[in-house]
């Protein structure tokens, strides 16, 4: 198939964005999203012309790596994917296709469809972990047992990958999911509870100081999440600051 | 021939670990926070010795090139993780992980450190666990575990279908705790690119920031690399698109011994190919293989028919399908080694029985899984009488429980419904065995340099077993690096604060920038990829899947012709100053190179059949791999002379006391 | 803004039922009216109603200016509705309506039943009946209504979750009751309005 591509680009961290316009031809429904750009940029090489930068690594959907805004949608029009695993089916041919990067101030624009997402690990820095040292000298594995269904709803928590697509998709850029999904998962094991109080607190205390929204339960970071990350984790990422304000010792 | 000397601690290989750990230095904890330490990578193994070393006191400066320490290609590790629990009581012990993990890897492994691995596996499983790592659970709370190719007991712990991304998570948790405290100053989006060595010792390295494009020196007391494989030298294969063997290539050119590079695992279950335009090629756990049955057609008609669409794979009856894996090796079935499963599938193919219009997939097969979980459910749930759809339903969300993610991707990549109808499945390069050489300690030939997880080469042999590549990052990083290093650093003490003016910092940064401008200034006429595919084509034609003495010495030729060709021609667009991928993937593409031809060269000598390393001259009445332990035995270090294939050879013995050599059987 | 919004919820439940006494009896309204016009804890009630309301109102400016500074750039092509409801995307806007609205009603009504001199009328059902009378005041009603009801379909179900009560069981259950009460409070307020006016 045939497509025009409207892409964003970007020099540089403080050069001034264009929307540009590329055809592409041949495309087949079977490419990824990401082989089709690498069709493109293949394209634009043999012309002797910069490719368009954009993030990606496994190319498997679990490294978080790739990003992309594609038809107005965080990693496209597809469910439960990321743009990697994207596949040009969902598209028609002589489809005009948008490309954008994430859009948040707490994400700085590198080039292109690159964005720095290093806030993300600053909110991780600040308490998205349990303090127990890597000598292997801890109780055995199986001294604790954990109730299954705590430990699926950990799981399922724990299964985000750190896109930022909630971030993209948010009307107010809140990172909410990104942070409630850390929460509950360590929230809801018992190797998690020592910390419980103080990590909610450092955690949300970092992600405002990032610069990121608030949330106002539209439910699109759900929606859009690659990994089906659940609305349910905000409300206990809510529940978990509301109990911790109350409960913190006064510093 | 220099005499390669591993290290291994005397007595018994039940003590050795022990008494080893007793008996080497230690740095005061006072005099750790005077030391520093450059960890590259951040998968398993950097990720977690930058965790550890940082606990213990050093300074720690890690690396990585993605944006993120979470995105280290650990991550898409699936299926799970081995460790000597013996949780299932099915009678599994250290030396029976030990003695797989030998056999496994076709006895050109080094006893003594497997035996440490399988030692230490049982502490990674608690230490993640105490991390807060989400591992399946059964209904009494308790962890679960599946089996994995090549065994015979059930020890593998896993998180769905996305262990390797649970266990790095864990990893780069500890990581995060080490960066809140400043122990740990995380360079993202950085990338080696030389080893600097200082009166003979690795002193620093030289990285680039991937954003600024500019070139950094960075001094240390020690450098450890954990860089990962290099199946990337395929083009195709099921690493990242990222992964690469520059850093260790830079060290290797530096002096460090490059060991068995032609031992590269092709994984049997991989989603086929498409098209001239892939990118990469996707891995199906091989957890898989514990429900699903492998098989193709019978008949060649049958073939015909479903390659032209006339006939479905669900339609073809029972008795018009060959189960060969269950055929060949009865006594392990679906869950022979990868190597053995991979030869098996491609055997099939090469006789023309490949399923799909390029003749090379077999089908994975659910369907007698989805019944028997559906009727086990049916009698736990008491339903009586169930019908056969209602069966079906169950067993379905029990195989949606089990790998729901993995059928998921499958559907996402290739359209088709695998709880309908069966996968379709062709090997790919997936994991590189060989590695870096290093001794006991995990330090390389260069003194002061080490290298852990799959970025080394001594624990698998020239075969890996399933969920054994993330037991040894996480060991290695965790458990054995943050020990074995202190042997070393106790000498450092006094050195103090490593100067990057030294002239040997400003010599290796000049000729990172002179390499650097050379690629941008080269304006020839084809891209990177172009050249990266084409040594992808050499290498899975000639060192893939089944290598012979003619196909290998056609590709040393045709590799360093290409190589010529690279540095006359390819076009590397953009600038020096500035995020530039094309300009990485170059420095990247040409170590691939020059690795191709080495790996060629490995296998040229190499000439018995070991493991992934498959010769067709050397194999059994009934075509399976035959060892030439007599002349073979040893494992191949090869030294940098400035030309690949000119590359010296040094050879460390290998000495099996605690298992007897055998030939590997899994009928 | 969950609490605060709450807390109006009841507020306006209790309006709603309070008014909806018009349509029954004159007298039983104009009891209940004098009963809220007089009683010593509701007229305290009254300021904290008067802060919830400021705060509901000043905690959404400064949190939509919040939100908007979080994107300094827009998307050049979004597709909001692909992923979210309009109704939750839009509660600053329907939010501003109903306040524009607060101000029109508490001029129409509190102040004149409090300070004025009801424009003549004799009691509070007569000046209810009276300005429905005019049929631009019940169209901004109704319209104020709707808005009212859009904005309580996002609020009633999201002040839940933002307090953290997320449950399997009874997430779906409170969603349910929201989806009842928006319809229940646009229809009951504007029925009051339409039938006023329809009789007069």
């Amino acid at each position: 198939m045939n497509l025009t591509l409207k892409i964003y680009r970007q020099d540089g961290p403080n050069s001034k964005g264009r929307m540009e316009t590329y055809p592409v031809t041949d495309i087949s429904e079977h490419m990824s999203f990401l082989e089709m750009l690498d069709v493109l940029n293949e394209q634009l090489v043999n012309d002797g012309k910069e490719p368009v930068a954009f993030d990606h690594d496994c190319r498997e959907g679990i490294c978080g790596m790739c990003s992309l805004y594609i038809n107005g949608e965080a990693h496209g029009p597809d469910r439960g994917v990321t743009t990697c695993q994207l596949h040009m089916r969902k598209f028609k041919d002589g489809d005009t296709i948008h490309i954008e990067p994430w859009r948040a101030a707490a994400f700085p624009i590198i080039k292109d469809l690159v964005v720095d997402r290093s806030a993300m690990d600053r909110i991780m820095n600040a308490g998205g972990f349990v303090s127990v040292n890597t000598s292997g000298n801890t109780q055995d594995a199986n001294a604790i047992p954990i109730p299954k269904v705590d430990a699926d709803k950990a799981f399922d928590a724990a299964t985000c990958i750190g896109c930022g697509a909630c971030v993209a998709t948010c009307k107010n850029s809140s990172a909410m999911l990104f942070v409630g999904a850390k929460v509950s998962q360590l929230a809801l094991l018992p190797q998690g509870q020592v910390e419980r109080t103080d990590r909610v607190l450092n955690m949300v205390a970092q992600m405002d100081e990032e610069g990121f929204g608030n949330c106002t339960n539209t439910g699109a970071c759900e929606v859009e999440c690659p990994k089906g990350i659940s609305l349910e984790n905000i409300a206990r990422l809510n529940s978990e600051f509301l109990i911790a304000s109350l409960k913190a010792e006064k510093k | 021939m220099s005499i390669l000397d591993s290290k291994i601690p005397e007595g018994p290989i039940k003590e050795k670990w022990t008494n080893h750990k007793n008996n080497i230095n230690v740095v005061n904890p006072a005099n750790k926070r005077h030391i520093d330490v450059i960890v590259v990578g951040t998968g398993l193994a950097g990720g977690a010795a930058a965790a550890s070393l940082a606990e213990m006191g050093y300074n720690v400066k890690a690396f990585c090139f993605q944006d993120s320490p979470r995105r280290a290609h650990s991550i898409a590790a699936q299926g799970g993780i081995n460790a000597a629990k013996n949780y299932q009581n099915d009678g599994d012990s250290t030396y029976r992980l030990f003695y797989d993990t030998v056999k496994g890897g076709d006895y050109r492994a080094r006893e003594a450190n497997v035996y440490r691995l399988a030692e230490v596996s049982a502490n990674i499983i608690d230490q993640c666990v105490a991390q807060g790592v989400p591992f399946a659970r059964d209904y009494g709370g308790l962890l679960d575990n599946r089996s994995f190719g090549g065994v015979l007991v059930s020890r593998t712990f896993y998180a769905k279908g996305q262990t390797g991304q649970q266990l790095l998570l864990g990893a780069y948790s500890a990581m995060s705790r080490q960066i809140g405290k400043g122990k740990i100053e995380m360079l993202n989006r950085h990338e080696m690119l030389d080893l600097v060595l200082v009166d003979g010792k690795a002193r620093g390295i030289i990285a680039r920031n991937l954003i600024t494009g500019e070139i950094e020196r960075h001094s240390a007391h020690a450098v450890v690399l954990g860089t990962g494989g290099y199946g990337n030298v395929f083009f195709l294969s099921t690493n990242a698109m990222g992964s690469n063997v520059t850093a260790a290539w830079k060290a290797h050119k530096k002096g460090a011994y490059f060991a068995n590079p032609c031992f590269t695992q092709i994984h049997p279950t991989c989603i086929p190919r498409s098209g001239d335009y892939q990118s990469k090629l996707t891995l199906m756990s091989e957890s898989l293989r514990n429900d699903g049955r492998i098989w193709v057609p019978k008949k060649k008609e049958d073939v015909i028919a479903i390659r032209e669409g006339r006939l479905r794979a669900v339609d073809l009856k029972e008795e018009d399908r060959d189960y060969y894996l269950e055929r060949r090796y009865p006594a392990f079935g679906n869950l022979v080694p990868r190597d053995v499963a991979s030869r098996a599938a491609k055997e099939r193919c090469d006789a023309g029985f490949g399923v799909n219009e390029t003749g090379e997939a077999v089908y994975l097969d659910f369907a007698a899984a989805i019944m028997r979980y559906g009727t086990e459910k049916a009698t736990v749930d008491g339903i009586h009488n169930a019908s056969e759809t209602m069966i079906r339903e169950l067993g379905e969300k029990v195989i949606e429980a089990k790998y729901g993610n993995l059928f998921q991707m499958y559907e996402k990549i290739t359209d088709d419904d695998p709880y309908k109808t069966p996968m379709m499945i062709y090997p790919a390069v997936h994991y590189t065995m060989g590695g870096i050489w290093v001794d006991y300690n995990l330090m390389t030939t260069i003194p002061g340099c080490y290298a852990a997880g799959e970025a080394n080469f001594s624990d698998h042999g020239a075969n890996r077993l399933g969920a054994s590549a993330l037991m040894q990052g996480l060991a290695d990083g965790y458990f054995v690096l943050p020990y074995t290093i202190g042997d070393y650093l106790a000498n450092e003490i006094r050195t103090g604060k490593i100067s990057t003016d030294l002239p040997e910092f400003i010599e290796a940064e000049r000729a990172v920038k002179d390499r650097i401008s050379t690629l941008l200034e080269n304006k020839g006429s084809k891209t990177v990829d172009h050249f990266h595919k084409r040594l992808g084509k050499i290498m899975w034609d000639n060192v893939g899947m089944a290598r012979n003495e003619e196909g290998l010495k056609k590709a040393i030729a045709e590799i360093k012709a290409l190589r010529e060709e690279f540095w006359k021609d390819v076009f590397v667009p953009g600038k020096a100053n500035g995020l530039n991928p094309e300009l990485e993937k170059a420095g990247r593409v040409a170590d691939f190179i020059e690795l191709g031809e080495l790996m060629a060269l490995d296998a040229l000598s190499r000439s018995e059949s070991c493991g992934g390393h498959f010769r067709d001259e050397s194999r059994t009445d009934e075509g399976e791999a035959l060892r030439d332990d007599e002349n073979f035995a040893f494992v191949s270090a090869w030294e940098w002379t400035g030309d690949p294939s000119k590359a010296a050879l040094h050879k460390e013995a290998l000495e099996f006391n605690d298992i007897e050599l055998k030939q590997r059987s899994y009928k | 803004m969950s609490l605060t919004g709450l807390f109006l919820i009841t507020f306006l439940t209790l309006h709603l039922a309070i008014n909806l006494l018009t349509l029954v009896d004159k007298d039983l309204f104009n009891e209940a009216s004098h009963f809220m016009a007089t009683n010593i804890g509701i007229q305290a009630m009254q300021y904290v109603l008067a802060l919830g309301f400021i705060m509901h109102i000043g905690l959404g400016i400064v949190l939509t200016l919040q939100n908007k500074k979080a994107r300094p750039e827009k998307y050049a092509f979004n597709k909001p509705s692909a992923n979210s409801q309009l109704s939750s995307r839009s509660m600053i806007y329907t939010g501003l309506l109903v306040l524009v609205f607060l101000v029109l009603h508490l001029k129409d009504y509190f102040v004149e039943l409090k300070f004025g001199d009801m424009n003549g009328f004799n009691n509070d059902y007569d000046l209810v009946v009276a300005l429905f009378g005019m049929w631009q005041y019940t169209v901004i009603y109704v319209l104020a209504f709707i808005a009212l009801g859009i904005h309580l379909n996002h609020g009633f179900q999201s002040a839940f979750q933002s307090l953290g009560a997320n449950h399997s069981r009874y997430t779906p259950t409170i969603k349910k009751l929201s989806a009842i009460y928006c319809v229940v409070v646009a229809v009951g307020f504007s029925a009051i309005a339409i039938v006023h006016f329809v009789n007069s």
